[in-house]
C-alpha cells in the first residue's frame, strides 16, 4: 500500500503509530525494547505524558518494510501497560516535529542563512559572530527540506524531537483503534 | 529519559513526578481493616498486627494466593524474606542450583495447571533464573518468580550483587516489576499472579529490594476488582467471535481432508475433554504436537501421534495433504511446519489461540478464532451439532481415512531390535519403560534424542503426563521439572527420562530431591555422545564429528554419583536386564532411583525433517525409505 504525503505529494512509506501507555516506570525501555527483540526498525519515537496524566503517548514511526504492521501492534499490545493502539492514516492525520539547528553563518552568508529561515518561517534562537540557532515546527517532510537546505552552510549540531501526531479532525476522523476488529478484540496474555 | 524508568537508579522525586499512577496507587489505599484475614483463608494466622515487615506480607500473600509449596535459594537481599517462611504454611523446597528452582517451579505447573513459584536472591541468582524464565515463557508456563534485589537507595550504584533484574528478564517474562514500596506488596503479587495464570499464561516477576522487605507496612488484600482496575491495559478475550465459530464449524463439516492440529494451548486451557468430544462428533483424526502429547489418548484410532521434524510419517504427511487444519492451541512453529511456504499447501486453516499475535504470524488463518481454547471448541461443537440437525450432511471423508490408514500400516514407527551383546536401543529402553509403568505415571524428560524417542514409543493416555521443553529446548530440563511435578503430585510415579549431557547439567538436584524426600525416578540414557548433535554431524556434517563425545562410560560413573547424591544407582548393560532394573526401580519408593541404560551411540532419530526442508522431503528410517513414494 503506498499513499501520497499531502505535504510534500511524495509516498509514503511509513505506518505512525499512536500508543497510548500507563505512565510507569520502565514502559517505554518496554516498548522499545519489544521492537529489538522482534527486529522491527522503528523510524522515530516521541513520548510524553498525555491528556491524562496517569497515560503516556508514544508516536512510533516504522518502516513499512521492517514486518507485518498487524504483528507489531498485536505484540505491542500484548504488553501489560499498553491502554491502546491506534494507526494513523498519515493522509488524514496531522504530523509535527521539532528541529532546532546550529547553523555556519559567517557575516558573509549570514543574510542568506536568515532568508532561509524566513522563507520556512523557522525563527533563529541564538545569534553569535559564526554560528546561528535556528529552529523549525511542522511537517517532518518541511523540516527534512530544510535541514538539507541547512546543510549546504553547513550545519554544527542537529536536534530533532521525531513525529508526534493526532488524527486530522476532518470527517469524524477520530483515532481509529486497532485493538477493537473481529480477530484482535482483548487482550492476549 | 531517566523518567521512564529506563536507568534502574532513577531517583524516587523522578519516579513520583513522572508516575503518577504508581504514587496515587499507593496513597489511595486503605488497609483492609474490614476483611479479617482469617475469614479468607484459615490458613492464615488470625490476630497478625495489622502493621507487618515487607517480607510478612509477601509470604502472606502467597499464601492468600494459595501456594502451598515453592522453590528457592536464599541469599542476602532475598534473606528477610526466608525469616517468615519458618512461620509459614508454606513448604519450601531448597534447591541446589537457581535454574532448578525455575524448573521445578514449572514442572509443578505443568502438571498441577496452578502456578509454579520460584523465590531467589538478587544478582546472580535471578541470572540463574533467567534460562527457566525464558523456558517458561516459550511453553506459556504460569510461574511466578520473586526474587531479591538491592536496597532501594543502593539500585543503580553497582552494589554487591546488584543486576538489573528487570531489564534482563524483560523479554522473557510475560510481565515484570520492580516494587519500591513495601505498601506494594500485596497488590504487586496479586498482579503477578494474575497476569500469569490467566490469558496466555506465562512467567511473571516480581523484584523486590532488600529495604522493601524490611520495612513496615499496613498489611491489606486487595479486592480482585482493585487488581483488575491496576491494569486496564490486561483484558485477556477467552471468547470466541461467534461469527467465526460458524465459520469453523462449516469448514469442519465441509471438509473431505480435515485435521485437528492439538497443541499445548489444549493443556492450558484444560480442554482435553471438550477435544475428545468434537474428535468423536466429526471423527476427525488428531495429531498431538510435541508440547500436546497426552491431551488426546495415543490408544484412540483418530489420533496420529506427533507432527514435525521428528514426528511419524502419516502425522506428517496428513498435515502436509490435508485440506483443512484445525490449529487448536498451537502456534505453527516452525519445528512442526519445515519450510513454511511448503508447509500443508491445500490446507485452509482454522486457528485457534487465544492470543491475537499468533494469529496470522506464520501462516494467515482462514478462520481466526481468539479466544480460550476450551471455550471456543464447546461453542464449535454446538454450532456443528446445530448445522447437523438442521440437516448439513458431514462430506465423505472416507477416501481421506482410508488413505490415511494406509500410511500408518506401511509407515509404522520402526527401529532395528537390539542384537545379543550389542548396546541397548534406546527405544526398547523407552518401550520397557512405558510397558512397565504404573498407570498415569509422569515422564518429563530433557532435550535430544532421548526427548524424540520418549515422545515417540512413549503411549501418552492421560493429560498433564508428559512434561517437557518444548519452545526453549532446554537441556537438563528433566530431572528439576520432575522433581516438581513429583512436589505436585507425591503419589505419583514420576520418570525423568534423560541423556548423558543433559544430566551433567542439573543432576546436582537430585540431592535435593534425596533430601526432600522427592523421591523421582531417572532413566540415564547414555550413548557416551551429544546424541542429537551427533545425529547432525553425522547426517549434515560429512560425519565430522567436532565436540560431541562425551566420554561418558567411565567418567562420571553415573552409578557412584547417584549413590552419592542419596539415590539408588542401577547400570544397565543387556536386553535382558532392561525390564527387571525398572521392575526394580519402581518398587523402591523412599529415595530417588538412577538407571543408567549404556545404549547404542551410533542411533539416529528417524523420521526426520531436515531444518528448513520440506515436510515433503521427510527421512524415513533407513528400512523405509525406498518406499517413500507411496506417503502421497
Ligand atoms: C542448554 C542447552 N545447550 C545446548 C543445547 C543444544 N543441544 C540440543 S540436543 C543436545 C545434545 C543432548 O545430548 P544428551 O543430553 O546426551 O542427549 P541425547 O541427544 O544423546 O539423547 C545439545 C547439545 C541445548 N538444547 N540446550
Amino acid at each position: 500500500m503506498t499513499t501520497i504525503n499531502q505535504y510534500s505529494g511524495q509516498a509514503v512509506n511509513h505506518h505512525i503509530l499512536s500508543v497510548l501507555v500507563q505512565n510507569r516506570p520502565g514502559v517505554l525501555a518496554r516498548v522499545s525494547s519489544l521492537f529489538a527483540r522482534r527486529g522491527y526498525n522503528i523510524f522515530s519515537l516521541a513520548v510524553a505524558p498525555a491528556e491524562d496524566p496517569g497515560m503516556s503517548r508514544i508516536t512510533i514511526v516504522v518502516d513499512l518494510e521492517s514486518a507485518p504492521l498487524e504483528q507489531i501492534t498485536k505484540q505491542l499490545f500484548k504488553l501489560i501497560d499498553v491502554i491502546k493502539i491506534s494507526e494513523l492514516d498519515p493522509r488524514r492525520s496531522v504530523e509535527r516535529e521539532l528541529l532546532i539547528a546550529t547553523v555556519k553563518a559567517p557575516p558573509e552568508q549570514r543574510s542568506e542563512v536568515q532568508s532561509v529561515v524566513d522563507i520556512f518561517e523557522g525563527k533563529i534562537i541564538a545569534v553569535a559572530e559564526e554560528v546561528l540557532t535556528v529552529s523549525l515546527e511542522g511537517h517532518p517532510d518541511k523540516l527534512d527540506d530544510f535541514e538539507e537546505l541547512l546543510d549546504g552552510y553547513g550545519i554544527v549540531e542537529l536536534q530533532r524531537t521525531g513525529r508526534v501526531a493526532l488524527p486530522k479532525l476532518d470527517r469524524g476522523a477520530r483515532l481509529r483503534s486497532i485493538a477493537n476488529s473481529a480477530t484482535t478484540s482483548g487482550k492476549a496474555g | 529519559m531517566c523518567f521512564f524508568g529506563l536507568v534502574p537508579g532513577c531517583s524516587n522525586t523522578f519516579r513520583n513526578h513522572f508516575s503518577p499512577t504508581l504514587s496515587t496507587r499507593t496513597s489511595t489505599r486503605k488497609p483492609a481493616k474490614a476483611r479479617p484475614m482469617a475469614d479468607q483463608a484459615d490458613h492464615v494466622q488470625s490476630q497478625t498486627p495489622d502493621r507487618i515487615t515487607g517480607a510478612q506480607a509477601l509470604i502472606r500473600a502467597l499464601e492468600m494466593e494459595g501456594v502451598e509449596t515453592m522453590f528457592g535459594y536464599p541469599g542476602g537481599c532475598i534473606l528477610p524474606a526466608y525469616d517468615p517462611l519458618l512461620d509459614s504454611s508454606i513448604r519450601h523446597v531448597l534447591v541446589r542450583h537457581e535454574q532448578g528452582a525455575g524448573h521445578m517451579a514449572e514442572g509443578y505447573a505443568h502438571v498441577s495447571g496452578k502456578p509454579g513459584v520460584a523465590m531467589v536472591t538478587s544478582g546472580p541468582a535471578a541470572t540463574n533464573l533467567v534460562t527457566p524464565l525464558m523456558d517458561a515463557y516459550m511453553d506459556s508456563v504460569p510461574m511466578v518468580a520473586i526474587t531479591g534485589q538491592v536496597a532501594t537507595n543502593a539500585i543503580g550504584s553497582d552494589a554487591f550483587q546488584e543486576c538489573d533484574t528487570v531489564g534482563i528478564t524483560r523479554s522473557c517474562t510475560k510481565h515484570n516489576e520492580l516494587v519500591m514500596t513495601s505498601q506494594d506488596l500485596p497488590m504487586a503479587v496479586r498482579q503477578a499472579f494474575h497476569i500469569a495464570t490467566t490469558g496466555r499464561p506465562g512467567p511473571t516477576l516480581i523484584d523486590v529490594p532488600k529495604d522493601v522487605l524490611v520495612n513496615e507496612m499496613d498489611w491489606y488484600w486487595p479486592t480482585d476488582e482493585e487488581v483488575l482496575a491496576s491494569l486496564p491495559g490486561y483484558r485477556p478475550n477467552v471468547k470466541g467471535h461467534p461469527r467465526m465459530i460458524k465459520e469453523a464449524a462449516k469448514l469442519i463439516l465441509s471438509s473431505e481432508r480435515p485435521v485437528i492440529y492439538a497443541g499445548g494451548g489444549i493443556l492450558k486451557a484444560r480442554a482435553a475433554e471438550a477435544l475428545a468430544r468434537l474428535v468423536e462428533l466429526t471423527g476427525i483424526h488428531v495429531v498431538t504436537t510435541l508440547m500436546a502429547r497426552g491431551v488426546f489418548p495415543d490408544d484412540h484410532e483418530l489420533n496420529l501421534g506427533m507432527p514435525g521434524m521428528h514426528g511419524n510419517a502419516t502425522a506428517v504427511t496428513a498435515m502436509q495433504k490435508s485440506d483443512l487444519l484445525v490449529a487448536l492451541g498451537s502456534r505453527f512453529d516452525d519445528r512442526i511446519t519445515g519450510k513454511v511456504d511448503a508447509f500443508a499447501e491445500e490446507a485452509k486453516i482454522i486457528h485457534v489461540d487465544i492470543d491475537p499475535a499468533e494469529q496470522g504470524k506464520v501462516r494467515r488463518p482462514d478462520v481466526p478464532i481468539v479466544g480460550d481454547a476450551r471455550q471456543v471448541i464447546e461453542e464449535i461443537i454446538i454450532e456443528i451439532e446445530k448445522l447437523l440437525e438442521t440437516g448439513t450432511v458431514q462430506a465423505d471423508t472416507s477416501a481421506w481415512k482410508s488413505k490415511v490408514s494406509g500410511w500408518q500400516e506401511q509407515f509404522p514407527m520402526m527401529y532395528e531390535p537390539s542384537e545379543p551383546g550389542q548396546a541397548l536401543k534406546p527405544q526398547f529402553c523407552i518401550e520397557q519403560l512405558r510397558d512397565l509403568a504404573p498407570e498415569r505415571t509422569i515422564l518429563t524428560s530433557g532435550v535430544g534424542q532421548h526427548q524424540m524417542y520418549a515422545s515417540q514409543y512413549w503411549k501418552f493416555n492421560e493429560p498433564y503426563t508428559w512434561v517437557n521443553s518444548g519452545g526453549l529446548g532446554t537441556m537438563g530440563f528433566s530431572i528439576p521439572a520432575a522433581i516438581g511435578a513429583k512436589a505436585a503430585f507425591p503419589d505419583a510415579t514420576v520418570w525423568a527420562i534423560d541423556g548423558d549431557g543433559c544430566f551433567q547439567m542439573t543432576a546436582q538436584e537430585l540431592v535435593t530431591a534425596t533430601l526432600e524426600k522427592l523421591p523421582i525416578k531417572v532413566a540415564l540414557l547414555n550413548n557416551r555422545y551429544l546424541g542429537m548433535v551427533r545425529q547432525w554431524q553425522e547426517m549434515f556434517y560429512d560425519e565430522r564429528y567436532s565436540s560431541v563425545f562425551l566420554d561418558s562410560a567411565e567418567v562420571p560413573d553415573f552409578v557412584m554419583m547417584a549413590e552419592s547424591m542419596g539415590c539408588v544407582g542401577i547400570r544397565v548393560e543387556s536386553p535382558e536386564e532392561v525390564g527387571p532394573a525398572i521392575e526394580k526401580a519402581n518398587s523402591i519408593n523412599d529415595r530417588p532411583v538412577v538407571v543408567e541404560f549404556r545404549t547404542e551411540a551410533s542411533e539416529g532419530v528417524f523420521p526426520m525433517v531436515p531444518a528448513g526442508a520440506s515436510n515433503d522431503d521427510l527421512i524415513l528410517h533407513p528400512s523405509q525409505q525406498d518406499r517413500k513414494d507411496q506417503l502421497k
